[in-house]
């Protein structure tokens, strides 16, 4: 079956030709329509429809937005309530929120109004990875221009509510990608997370009051549920995984790219094959990461068993192959692995599967914030084992060795980090089994001293 | 106590404009100054070049903190620098969909070309004359168009070889 046709709700204006990111071009499509509708509206409706929507984050965790705005009652506590935008988008694999920053900045900036409003919010921030300077300018411009049409600011509209909107940057550290390592950084700290309970963002969050803390995916499809309403939003994709999804396709296609399509409505194979023009170099499959670099890795010619729900609500058991893996945030998880951030990468058969994993682990243990004994060794450890395998000083040992390193993480620290580092650990080793021993095995000793002292 | 690093640099005159936008990046957090730390780091670093022992007291002071506060970010957070890196500063992102486009060719071949054969303990390189510097960074977030790279703040995607020698041109 060909790939369904993209749905372009986010990425609607997304590389049209002629359109820019100044806001004189956004209200020319339309834009801040929305805010105005949604100042027709009491805030809480604004929550209802979002909870209506099913909308689940877009950031990585796939958390309910409706259910995570539901838990601040505005009404019910004294302290100010904080929304941040997370733009630390730094999981490898995953270049989608670069797009809407660059590209459509302003789509971003009216739904964090409409959010903020929704939540009874005055101050708000976004929180921009370093690495993206011009991002962060371009944001900067448009909240400028934002402000001066009082879009912003105080009075918004004459509505009687009043918004400030900064950006602040962070400075290279994935760790700010976890929403409480993200708001410690945001109060000038090194960015350890904190750990849950009672550091819950939406009762203990930015300076101890409840914050909000939305990818800025997520922000951006709040403005499409104001515009069609949350029972018509649910409609888009299937039941709990309602909507559209940005995903960003990297590694051993013949056409990489970001796409956006409904949720669920097309397969991998369809994504790899028809979206994204296959292999390239008429190679074959080997693996595929669907969900940024923290998602279990996926073998080709892997055989899943799924439930099914029919048309009369039956589930029947199915057995499916990796290529017809709907894309959905339920379905990943059923075959083992997750939808995560919307980052897919392909990886060929020409590729040594054993250095990929050693990229990833060198990854992570550049990245653990070092709270944490399991993350911060086992990070480390994971990366010198799967380093001198790659490189031929490995020994058969090794492959169990690093299996029980990464066996003994996850779970056993504060954040997801713990898991982030040692998912690609234990799917890279499970299913690539004999790749990793044949490394082992062919091991020429102990490599001599490191050369650059990591 | 005063924070230490490793100073190489000579007490710099802060400008009255350098002070007053100080003050405006810290009136972005009015309810805790101590907010304003990154915002200073980053701007004191594009204005001066790295983070010096005189740029620790000065920002510690400003936002009312100990300068131990100051220096823990700095050390922690990897895009902050303790030393001058090159004029133009090339990082190269080395994660995965990166290195399957080449990126580790691509570090080297730039290294070669500037003739660059020693790194430091956080693997940056720099070239004699001191006008660039070589360094891997990890993901950029362009997956879809590796290799990447970033020459100080600009971006560059899809970089062959060829399009390496010519912004080392570029920016000559």
């Amino acid at each position: 079956m060909p790939a369904p046709a993209e749905y372009r709700l986010v990425f609607k204006h997304i590389d049209e030709p002629g359109y820019t990111n100044d806001i004189e071009c956004y209200l020319r499509h339309g834009g801040y329509e929305q805010l105005k509708k949604a100042f027709t509206m009491k805030g809480p409706d604004i929550v209802n429809e979002v909870k209506a929507s099913g909308l689940r984050g877009r950031g990585g965790a796939g958390f309910a937005c409706g259910v995570k705005w539901g838990f601040i009652d505005p009404t019910k506590n004294t302290k100010p309530v904080y929304l941040i935008c997370n733009a630390d988008e730094s999981e490898p694999g995953t270049f989608k929120d670069r797009q809407i920053i660059h590209k459509d900045p302003h789509q971003l900036i009216e739904g964090m109004v409409i959010a903020c409003y929704a939540n009874n919010v005055h101050l708000s921030y976004i929180y921009i990875r370093g690495e993206f300077p011009l991002g962060a300018k371009i944001l900067e411009k448009a909240i400028a221009e934002a402000k001066a049409k009082n879009f912003l600011g105080k009075n918004i509209l004459g509505s009687g509510y009043d918004l400030e909107i900064y950006v602040h940057r962070g400075a290279g550290a994935y760790i700010c990608g976890e929403e409480t390592g993200l708001i410690e950084s945001l109060e000038g700290k090194r960015p350890y997370p904190r750990i849950k309970p009672p550091y819950f963002p939406a009762v203990l969050g930015l300076y101890m009051c409840p914050t909000i803390v939305n990818n800025v995916e997520t922000l951006c499809d709040v403005k499409h549920i104001i515009a069609m309403g949350g029972a018509n939003y649910a409609k888009i994709g299937k039941p709990n995984n309602t909507g559209t999804r940005l995903i960003g396709v990297s590694g051993d296609v013949a056409k990489p790219g970001y796409y956006e399509f409904e949720v669920g409505s097309l397969t991998l194979g369809q994504l790899i094959n028809d979206v994204c023009g296959g292999i390239k170099n008429g190679r074959k499959l080997q693996a595929v990461i669907p969900g940024g670099s923290s998602s279990k890795v996926l073998r080709a010619g892997e055989k899943y068993k799924i439930k099914e729900k029919q048309a009369d609500g039956s589930m029947i058991d199915k057995e499916i192959g990796l290529e017809d893996i709907p894309m959905d945030f339920d379905t990943m998880a059923a075959v083992g692995s997750m939808s995560g951030s919307g980052g897919v990468i392909v990886i060929d058969d020409s590729r040594d599967i054993v250095s990929c994993l050693a990229n990833l682990s060198e990854f992570y243990a550049h990245e653990s914030c070092g709270q944490c004994t399991p993350c911060r060794e086992g990070s480390l450890w994971m990366k010198k084992i799967t380093r001198r395998l790659a490189d031929g000083h490995g020994r058969l040992e090794d492959v169990a060795l690093l299996k029980s390193v990464a066996d003994n993480i996850a779970g056993r620290t504060i954040c997801a980090m713990g898991e982030a580092c040692s998912w690609p650990v234990q799917s890279f080793v499970a299913k690539f089994k004999n790749e990793f021993e044949a490394k082992g095995r062919a091991g020429k000793g102990p490599a001599v001293a490191a050369t650059n002292g990591h | 106590m005063s924070a230490t690093c490793h100073d190489t640099q000579d007490h710099v005159e802060l400008k009255p404009e350098f002070v007053a936008h100080a003050d405006e990046l810290i009136s972005h957090y009015p309810v805790s100054k101590r907010s304003a730390s990154l915002p200073l780091l980053h701007f004191w670093q594009e204005t001066h070049g790295y983070i010096s022992n005189q740029a620790v007291e000065w920002i510690a002071g400003k936002l009312g903190l100990n300068p131990i506060q100051i220096l823990e970010l700095v050390t922690f957070y990897p895009m902050f620098r303790q030393h001058p890196a090159g004029k133009f500063q090339i990082k190269v992102c080395r994660t995965l969909s990166c290195q399957l486009g080449g990126a580790y060719e691509l570090r080297e071949h730039f290294m070669k070309k500037l003739g660059i054969t020693k790194v430091d303990e956080h693997g940056l390189g720099i070239s004699a004359d001191g006008k660039f510097s070589v360094e891997f960074v990890e993901c950029l977030a362009s997956c879809g168009t590796a290799p990447v790279i970033m020459v100080n703040d600009d971006f560059y995607e899809g970089v062959s070889h060829t399009q390496a020698d010519e912004l080392l041109q570029k920016y000559n």
